[in-house]
């Protein structure tokens, strides 16, 4: 029995810890070779960790190359996506969860249909639609087509907040003396914090790390983000790994600072279950 | 403080209806306790007054004024909720200030309103914590400290008690009861549990599957059942029936049981002679006898402490006998039972009590 046990959650540790290095590797290695000297990155074999450190890729990038651009206009895009995205998915999911109305069935089947789709197979009819607007290389553009593509998820994600928290509290602050938009701000949204701040995290880091239509719709540096400008360092004959590294470990950043800001709601969020009304 | 008068108050769910007509005149100052089964739309009615629920037709009116269409914050109301419903984010005295501070009260008078309600219930010593640091007793001390607050015009209760345990809910009763007759609030309790009904009600009304079955005090409601689902609803251990017909003979009147043996009525009821009924009599009511009386087969013995349930098997039927006397911990295996006629209950083939005449 004892001996038993022993095993059994030595083995739990160990897949756990199996699972964490196989997460994490990639993370490492980024960061080790942008710590790695251009000299040493072929000369030395395949080494856990360099002979000798340099931070120069890093200084360069942030001095000589436009990765501050592509980084603040990632943080741009990513944050604002963030944001409208979070207060439409609160409005729609709260609809969705709290009211019976006609075409509820078939708003969230036409949701569930756009996610069905490739997003590869609508580049060009964005690009098409969004050209005469003039939103094509602009941050405005990018912004706008990130929302489209992930409110509906995070309406679902919401929805399933606001379904977990009981009716009854909404019902009694209105019948306390609040107005239904009222009930909602004052007393369910500080409830679905959790579920704000889940959401918040999933779109910005989804925003940020999109490819497909940053590369598509934006063609100067102006307005590129970082996943774009990364490939810019990639050149005719040769991939300048130290500073694309580099760049890539700068743009963990926000997303790290993200999530330390959030992680308090999130952790919040798995305990959520104790609070009985 | 004020009166609540409900005319025809209907609730239908697409095409289910849920509530067939309720009409009921709420005096200033009266508790009234909607019981019945679940699902009898006694929640339903009580939340269409609260104006959480749509009315589909009739009218409710609070002091006079028609409250249909009125939005829920502004009926002045105050209701105890089932789950407490406290706000999780807030501490007690935040939770008990909320509609005050909604309503822009100054702060001083939030605060007396507060501590005043605070010492009436206990409260004190955790203002300042959240409900979820609280009991289960507090909690629910918290949901009616919140409702008392306001002063408002009514306080609604839905089945405040039920999350309880009993020595709780024993003691929450008393205090609900207390407070009332402190207050005079006029109150709408909702509950399955007739006990509640009988100990808290002014007047109870009874329902079952959206109707109002009866109207009326306590023992109205325990002494002359209007049909047999009150009859059955109300009392616990619940009420013996037994089927059989109308004897009115030479002066005498009775119902004839499947045996052929006549239990004799104190007073004849309107009825013709032959009709068959449903006699109804309380397991406390009934006698056990040396002789005469009817024969039954000693199923069980429960004692509860303060009495004793005996079950029986009646002509096949269960039967049940509630006594004081600790001698009946030994009956059995056979006993004999008598119905004493003034205690009897007549209720016709639709289970409508059957009307007493004066002999």
């Amino acid at each position: 029995m004892r001996a038993s046990k022993v095993i059994s959650i030595g083995a739990h540790r160990i897949a756990i810890l199996l699972y964490v290095i196989v997460a994490l590797f990639p993370l490492f290695w980024l960061l080790k070779v942008s710590v790695t000297p251009n000299d040493l990155l072929y000369s030395e074999g395949v080494r856990m960790w360099p002979s000798r450190m340099t931070f120069d890729h890093f200084s360069f990038v942030i001095a000589h190359s436009a990765f501050p651009v592509f980084f603040k206009n990632s943080l741009i895009v990513a944050g604002s996506t963030a944001v409208v995205v979070t207060i439409l998915a609160s409005l729609s999911g709260y609809a969705l969860s709290r009211f019976d109305f006609k075409a509820k069935y078939w708003i969230v089947g036409l949701m569930l249909l756009t996610q069905m789709f490739p997003l590869v197979m609508l580049v060009a009819p964005i690009f098409k639609m969004l050209s005469p607007l003039g939103l094509t290389n602009s941050l405005t553009g990018l912004v706008v087509v990130y929302t489209a593509f992930n409110v509906p998820f995070a309406t679902f994600l919401m929805q399933s907040f606001f379904d977990g928290i009981p009716k009854d509290l909404e019902e009694a602050a209105m019948i306390d003396g609040a107005s239904r938009f009222v009930a909602f701000r004052q007393i369910i949204l500080p409830l679905t914090l959790p579920g704000v701040a889940a959401t918040l995290g999933f779109v910005f880091t989804a925003a940020w790390s999109e490819l497909l239509f940053a590369l598509m719709l934006i063609s100067g540096n102006d307005a590129a983000t970082f996943p774009v400008g990364l490939l810019t360092f990639v050149s005719k004959f040769s991939v300048d790994f130290g500073q694309m590294m580099a760049a890539g470990v700068l743009a963990l950043i926000p997303a790290c600072v993200f999530f330390l800001l959030i992680q308090r709601y999130l952790v919040q969020g798995l305990t959520a279950g104790a609070v009985k009304g | 403080m004020a009166s609540i008068d409900i005319q025809n108050v209907r609730k239908t769910y697409g095409n289910y209806p849920v509530l067939h007509g309720v009409d009921l005149e709420i005096q200033d100052g009266e508790f009234i306790v909607l019981v019945g089964p679940s699902g009898c739309g006694k929640s339903t009615l009580l939340r269409m007054i609260a104006g959480l629920e749509d009315i589909s037709s009739g009218d409710i009116h609070i002091e006079g004024n028609r409250v249909n269409d009125v939005a829920p914050k502004n009926r002045d109301i105050a209701m105890v909720f089932q789950s407490y419903a406290l706000y999780p984010h807030m501490s007690v005295a935040d939770n008990m200030s909320y509609s005050l501070r909604l309503r822009k009260t100054a702060k001083e008078k939030i605060a007396s309103a507060v501590s005043g309600a605070a010492s009436k219930l206990g409260l004190e010593p955790f203002l300042e914590r959240r409900p979820k640091a609280l009991s289960g007793g507090q909690r629910q001390r918290v949901a009616m400290g919140r409702a008392i607050v306001r002063q408002p015009k009514a306080f609604l209760f839905d089945e405040p008690l039920s999350n309880l345990d009993a020595r709780l809910r024993e003691q929450m009763r008393a205090e609900i009861k207390k407070m009332h007759a402190d207050l005079k609030a006029t109150s709408i309790y909702v509950t399955h549990d007739q006990i509640e009904a009988m100990t808290l009600a002014d007047r109870i009304v009874a329902m079952n599957g959206g109707v109002v079955q009866q109207v009326g005090t306590p023992l109205e409601l325990y002494d002359t059942p209007a049909n047999l689902f009150v009859a059955g609803f109300i009392g616990s251990p619940g009420m013996n029936f037994l089927t059989g017909t109308y004897v009115a003979k030479d002066g005498t009147h009775g119902v004839r049981l499947a045996d052929d043996m006549v239990m004799k009525l104190a007073k004849p009821v309107k009825l013709e002679e032959g009709t068959s009924v449903t006699l109804g009599i309380r397991p406390e009511h009934v006698t056990m006898v040396e002789t005469g009386g009817i024969e039954a087969n000693v199923d069980l013995i429960e004692p509860t402490g303060f009495g004793i349930i005996i079950h029986l098997s009646l002509h096949g039927l269960p039967f049940k006998i509630f006594t004081l006397d600790r001698a009946a911990l030994s009956a059995g295996p056979k006993v004999r039972v008598d119905f004493p006629g003034q205690h009897l209950h007549v209720f016709d083939k639709d289970g409508v009590r059957a009307i007493s005449l004066d002999a």
